[in-house]
């Protein structure tokens, strides 16, 4: 029987400021990479947190650091996080990032190092992680509306099957929750290379054609910058050419099968900018699996739809990442990664609405409590995007 | 059986979804957007995944799947013939 949206109903957690999360996360969250052994020492102390170390936050500037700062408090803002202790090496960041992430009005505490060392730091630290994991283990999930959920996606290791049953699965799913009021995203710039007139026509209007084909325009001059090739094993990568894939134009049409036939892109964020009302928005990010789930993290989605051909295994601290695949041979040798199997689709033994339905059942699964592969398997990749050297 | 399946009637390249296909066996494809079937002979070992040719490509000729352009042919290839990297280049980078 397919799914009927209008009755559907999730549990989550509901946070200081409206937003609904599906998982109840305390974070220890390093400023930079001075602050990851306390934060990994203070995860330790404290069970039931989890640190998320990374290997930037010095002399970043310009842009590259606003970046940094907004991924950073976009992390700890979003709604499966249920409070945030912050460590950096000084005071300064530290408290730039713990008064972004206060603004939810979630509970936040920071900790700079310099003037007191790692050992008081962690202690300290480590009482208030205490304070935050009772407190935030006596929340309860609420019922909440289709409309409430934020649910990005993004392909990885894609193979040809991957545009032609993984991804047109999200795609259907997409277009079932588009009428629904829910906020959904899609990204990877370089990777619309050759579609990008597709994606054009998708635009609700030309204010939002113009702000995509500027980002558009932004990657490709960054690209033509810097490439020594014609990027093939990078872009496609050398996985994707194993799979069949052979040129990124290939790619991008298996890719932007992902928004389906009927939503609009409605709106344009540069990255981990957070969207401002229910649609598709459309994110300038890398391909790279771990910083574009990374980016839609730190806007604010809470789930994740990941469609893969030859097998990525890529998890995300924050938000559940559900595995799609459609190719028989990967579904057989990593099926310890696969979430849901949508190899019947080339068999004609599925139909492409009992996929989407498929795919929107185990991710109302996974919004209501059930752990994905990867997160069963502990992948947590935490990757910041970097724009350029650090001064 | 579908052994491989091809996006739209206009398109060059089908891909093969069974694996173990080998040069001279007899392919059933399904053409996913007009719901049609078609046959072809592999004219070579291709790999699950892989593409091959279901028109005659020439050097210089636009490669089509999903009704759309993805790249030039480097080097001919027959009907049947395995469609990749070492006869179908990027048009753009």
């Amino acid at each position: 029987m397919p799914l009927d949206l209008s009755n559907t109903t999730i549990l989550g957690y509901r946070r200081e400021n409206g937003r609904v999360g599906v998982r109840n996360h305390v974070i220890i969250l390093p400023v930079d990479d001075l602050a990851n052994a306390a934060c990994e020492a203070v995860a330790n102390n404290i069970k039931g947190t989890m640190a998320l170390p990374h290997p930037y936050g010095r002399l970043q500037f310009g842009e590259d650091l606003e970046l940094h700062f907004r991924t950073l408090i976009g992390t700890g803002a979003n709604p499966n996080v249920a409070a945030v202790v912050v460590i950096g090496i000084e005071n300064g960041w530290t408290q730039r990032v713990v008064d972004g992430i206060a603004a939810t009005g979630k509970p936040v505490r920071g900790f700079g190092i310099e003037q007191h060392g790692d050992h008081e730091t962690i202690m300290k630290a480590s009482q208030v992680a205490k304070e935050y994991v009772q407190w935030a283990s006596e929340l309860h999930r609420e019922e909440a509306q289709v409309s409430d959920l934020w649910v990005s996606t993004k392909c990885g290791e894609s193979d040809t099957t991957s545009g032609c049953g993984a991804n047109p699965t999200v795609g259907n799913a997409f277009d079932k929750m588009y009428p629904h009021g829910t906020t959904l995203l899609f990204g990877e710039t370089s990777e619309i290379t050759g579609g990008e007139h597709l994606v054009a026509e998708r635009c609700r209007n030309d204010e939002v054609r113009e702000r995509f084909m500027f980002m558009f325009d932004r990657y490709q001059d960054m690209i033509n910058r810097y490439k020594t090739s014609d990027l093939s094993e990078s872009q496609p990568t050398k996985g994707n050419i194993e799979g069949g894939l052979t040129t990124i134009e290939e790619k991008a049409l298996g890719n932007i099968q992902k928004i389906g036939k009927q939503c609009l892109v409605d709106g344009v964020l540069d990255k981990a900018e957070t969207p401002t009302g229910p649609g598709l928005w459309f994110m300038d990010s890398s391909s790279a699996a771990a910083e574009m789930v990374t980016l839609a993290a730190a806007a604010g989605y809470v789930v994740h739809l990941f469609p893969t051909g030859q097998g990525n295994i890529i998890g995300n601290p924050i938000i559940p990442v559900i595995k799609i695949c459609a190719n028989p041979r990967t579904v057989r040798t990593m099926s310890e990664h696969v979430d849901v199997d949508v190899s019947g689709l080339l068999r004609k033994e599925m139909t492409p609405d009992q996929a989407g339905d498929a795919l929107l059942d185990s991710m109302f699964r996974t919004v209501n409590g059930r752990l994905t592969s990867a997160e069963a398997m502990g992948h947590r990749e935490f990757v910041l995007t970097r724009l350029y050297e650090s001064a | 059986m579908i052994d491989f399946v091809v996006h739209d009637e206009g398109d060059s390249v089908g891909v093969v979804v069974v694996e173990g296909v080998k040069a001279g066996d007899k392919l059933s494809g399904w053409i996913m957007d007009q719901d049609k079937e078609i046959e072809f002979t592999a004219a070579s070992d291709i790999p699950i995944g892989h593409k091959l040719a279901i028109k005659p490509l020439k050097e210089g000729d636009t490669v089509i799947k999903y009704g759309t352009d993805i790249g030039k042919v480097v080097a001919d290839i027959g009907i049947g013939g395995h469609a990749h990297v070492q006869n179908i280049k990027t048009k753009r980078w």
